[in-house]
This record gives structure tokens, C-alpha cells and sequence, in this order.
């Protein structure tokens, strides 16, 4: 399972790029293979506020329905609009096309409390 | 939690395990969409040794039976199986199941896996209130394995360990022979709406016959199947699943299953209460619906006609077929026999379903 150096992670396995300002979110390698095969996804509307630990979004595979939650609070401001019609991208590229919405921060010291990949990867490993 | 014999098996194929109403089963190992293609395309196997089998014999098996399921047993020959159910008195359902007439004198019933225990107590407890005397109650549910192997290249697959001759086994028929040197009951049935058959097996053969169904099957596109392919391959068919379109609190003829409910048959546990309910008017009828946008209707999700609730959804998935959401649901008569619009509830919003005739996928 591959969790990406460069980002940083929930418990409820979301994951966070964090460039600038703006971060982009989805789930991880880990939230996809327990999903199973993913057929649909549910994302806000650009211009939503988001609150921490909240619910942003749905993730559903053939089996289950799941909340996405906000890793942190902002304004969304793009959203991936090739995840309705090709849900699957979450399994087959979690990290890249899978991604899911880009947010700007409205706290960046949000930030400092998400897991890097390898406290991520340890969290998972006793899961 | 029970195990079938094939428990390691599914292990060793590195199968994702549920607790399945009190049995640890494989929900998928490769993964459902491509478990459900398979299926539809080659062939799959899957372990089913978790189904319950009770054996009905004596001279008056047939009397018995006849008195405690819902199809009319007089149309059954040797070697033939009929899908039937048993009711409560209520007309509710107790458990639907496939029957095997091997002599007119013994018919073994294969049921529900979590419905199993309550299926023989419930047939224990009406030979007990009745006159029916000479027969006997067996619960064989440990001494078999059973294995379903489905999909348009199952009968290419078992004839390479098979002597008998499959293509004198019609639909719904069964014949006692064997597979790979093990003793089996060849039944040309399953759940999935492909062809196909199911092989009862002495538990204790049960690993062989997976292993050498596997080792002949593989070239021709053989894969296990869990139970969540089971599921979605059942659905598009539009196949009864306990629990969900039938359950203690529904008829059978509310829920498509007139054609086997013969309520012209005699009577039978459960009769009554159905002719009643039919002459005052089945309020509630199953019908087929399809999400005409994205989304996945689930299980107890309502659905709303004009802003107004008028029923539910039974079982809802996507479709690997259709690429669309579908879904049983149970609703209010007049609404399912008219042609106004219908929405299914998902999450807080009403998304537009189009009723479909069944099977979803023909």
C-alpha cells in the first residue's frame, strides 16, 4: 500500500496536499482498497464553507456508503469534475486523479495537527 | 462463527471475510464488479456450503409438504427442484427455499443459511400440530458442501470431471453423479440468472471439488466469487433475497412471487390469510426501479411519490451491467399501478426513478 511522503493524513483517511493556501484533498490507498470497487462519489459545490471533521462528501462503492470529512476548514474552490462520471480513478489513482476537492485554508495551523505518511502508515497498520 | 469447509480456502485466496448472519464467508476476493463480470461473461465459483439442507422423507413426505410450502409439489417429477416457500400462518415468510424431489417418498430442501435452525424447528413444530405421521425431519446442513458454479462456460467447466451427461440435465433438474470422483447432486440452478449448476457434495469433499473445479476452470475465465457479487448478480436479475423483499411481514404474492404461491392448490400453512388479503386488496406491491441520474439506492431508502412517501426501497445497488442504480422496492399499490413519477430518497435529496420491468438485466 502506498502512502505519498509529501502528504498528510487523517485518521478518518483523508489525505491533504498542502502547496499553498489552497490544499487539495481526497482519500487514501488504504480508504479505497477497504471501500472496494467505488461507482459513485458525491462532492460539494465550489463556494462551500467546510468545517473541520465535518462531512464534505460521499464515497460509495457496490457494498457500502461512506462520509468523506473535511481534514480542514475553508472555502472550497475547485472540485474535481471528472469523479462523477469515472468514479473508479479513487481506486485506480487515489493520490492523482482520484483526487476529490482543492480547498483554501481559512486555518493553516490546521495543518500541524494531520499525521505524516509515516505516523499514517503505522496508525493503519494497527487498524 | 460457523465456518464452511472451504473456510482456509477462501484464506489462502486472500478473500476479504464477513460475519454473514453467523458465518464467516468471502465477501469478495478480487473484487465485486470484476466477480460480477465473470459471472456474466465466463464463469465463477462460489462456496455456498453456508445454505442449509433438510431432508423430508417417508410415505407421506409429499402430503406434508404439499401442506407446508407454498408451490404445488403435485407438478414435481423425480429429479426435478422447485423454488418454493413456507409461510406463517400470517402469510408472511418463514424462509424460501428449492426443493429436490429425488422419490415421491424423499425430497430434500435447501434453505437460507441464517434461516436454517428456524426452518427446522418451524417444520419440527407443524409435523408435531398436524396428523402427518409417517415421515421423517433430518437436518443434513453439516454433511453437505455445496458449491455454485455459474456463468455461460459452467457446463464446458464440470464436463471436463463429469462422466454424466450435462446436457440431459434441463433447467431446474438434478441427477445424482459424480465430479471429479466425488459423489454429488448435479443440479442445473443457481442465483446469479446465468446457466449453470450447484453441487452438494459430503462436506469433507468439499476442498477437492473447489480445488479441482478451479484447477479445470482457470483457462476458460474461472474465478471465485464472493458475496457481494452474489448479491449484485441476483438483483439484476431481480431475484428475492429473505430478509429484504420477503420477510415474516411480507406475503409472497406482495413480493412477485404469485407464481409460486398455488393458493388454488389446497390448503397449505398460510392460505387463508392470503386469500383474504388478496380480496381485500394487497396494499402494498414490489416493484422494479431505476435511478435515471447518478446514484446508488440502498435498502430502506423511501421512495416518495408527489412529495409523499409511499413506500421503500427492499435492495438497491449499481448495476455492474447497467451502470446504473437499481432497486426493489415495496410500495403502495395504487402508486405502483399508476404511471405518476417516482422519486427514491438519497440522503436529503429525492432523486427521479423510472419504474422498469424485470429482470433489470434480461
Amino acid at each position: 500500500m502506498n502512502f505519498p511522503e509529501e502528504l498528510k493524513y487523517t485518521e478518518d483517511h483523508e489525505w491533504v496536499l498542502a502547496e499553498d493556501d489552497v490544499v487539495t484533498i481526497g482519500i487514501s490507498d488504504f480508504a479505497q482498497d477497504q471501500l472496494g470497487d467505488i461507482v459513485f462519489v458525491e462532492l460539494p459545490e465550489v463556494g462551500d464553507t467546510l468545517e473541520e471533521g465535518k462531512t464534505f462528501g460521499v464515497v460509495e462503492s457496490v457494498k457500502a456508503v461512506s462520509d468523506v470529512y473535511a481534514p480542514v476548514s475553508g472555502e472550497v474552490v475547485e472540485i474535481n469534475e471528472e469523479l462523477p462520471d469515472a468514479p473508479e480513478a479513487v481506486n485506480n489513482s487515489p493520490y492523482e486523479d482520484g483526487w476529490m476537492i482543492k480547498i483554501k485554508l481559512s486555518d493553516p495551523a490546521q495543518l500541524d495537527s494531520l499525521m505524516n505518511a509515516t505516523v499514517y502508515q503505522e496508525f493503519v497498520e494497527k487498524d | 462463527m460457523n465456518k464452511t469447509p472451504l473456510n482456509q480456502i477462501h484464506r489462502q485466496l486472500g478473500a476479504r471475510m464477513v460475519d454473514f448472519g453467523g458465518w464467516d464467508m468471502p465477501v469478495q476476493y478480487s473484487g465485486v464488479i470484476a466477480e460480477h463480470m465473470a459471472v456474466r461473461t465466463t464463469a465463477g465459483l462460489f462456496d455456498v456450503s453456508h445454505m442449509g439442507e433438510i431432508e423430508v422423507s417417508g410415505s407421506q413426505a409429499f402430503d406434508f409438504l404439499q401442506y407446508v410450502t407454498t408451490n404445488d409439489l403435485s407438478c414435481l417429477n423425480d429429479g426435478q427442484v422447485q423454488y418454493t416457500a413456507l409461510c406463517y400462518e400470517t402469510g408472511g415468510v418463514v424462509d424460501d427455499l428449492t426443493l429436490y424431489r429425488f422419490t415421491a417418498d424423499r425430497y430434500l430442501l435447501c434453505v437460507n443459511a441464517s434461516n436454517s435452525d428456524k426452518d427446522f424447528a418451524w417444520l419440527e413444530d407443524l409435523l408435531k400440530k398436524t396428523d402427518f405421521s409417517d415421515l421423517t425431519l433430518t437436518n443434513r446442513s453439516a454433511e453437505y458442501a455445496q458449491l455454485a458454479l455459474q456463468g455461460p462456460v459452467a457446463a464446458n467447466i464440470l464436463a471436463k470431471l463429469t462422466s454424466t451427461d450435462l446436457s440431459a440435465i434441463k433447467f431446474y433438474r438434478f441427477v445424482e453423479g459424480q465430479v471429479a470422483g466425488i459423489d454429488a447432486i448435479i443440479s442445473r440452478t443457481g442465483y446469479t440468472g446465468e446457466d449453470g449448476f450447484e453441487l452438494y457434495c459430503p462436506a469433507e469433499d468439499g476442498v477437492k471439488l473447489w480445488e479441482e473445479l478451479m484447477r479445470v476452470g482457470q483457462s476458460l475465465g474461472l474465478k471465485p466469487i464472493g458475496l457481494g457479487a452474489r448479491d449484485t448478480l441476483r438483483l439484476e436479475k431481480a431475484y428475492a433475497l429473505y430478509g429484504h423483499e420477503i420477510t415474516a411481514d411480507i406475503m409472497p404474492i406482495e413480493a412477485r412471487l404469485g407464481w409460486i404461491t398455488k393458493l388454488k392448490k389446497g390448503n397449505f400453512v398460510g392460505r387463508d390469510a392470503m386469500l383474504k388479503a388478496k380480496e381485500a386488496g394487497l396494499p402494498r406491491k414490489l416493484i422494479a426501479l431505476t435511478l435515471t441520474t447518478s446514484g446508488v439506492p440502498r435498502e430502506g431508502y423511501p421512495v416518495f411519490c408527489n412529495g409523499r412517501e409511499v413506500g421503500y426501497v427492499t435492495s438497491g445497488t449499481m448495476s455492474p451491467i447497467l451502470k446504473k442504480g437499481i432497486a426493489l422496492a415495496l410500495v403502495e399499490t395504487a402508486i405502483a399501478d399508476s404511471d405518476q413519477p417516482l422519486e427514491i430518497g438519497i440522503r436529503k435529496r429525492q432523486m427521479p426513478a423510472e419504474r422498469t420491468t424485470l429482470p433489470f438485466v434480461k
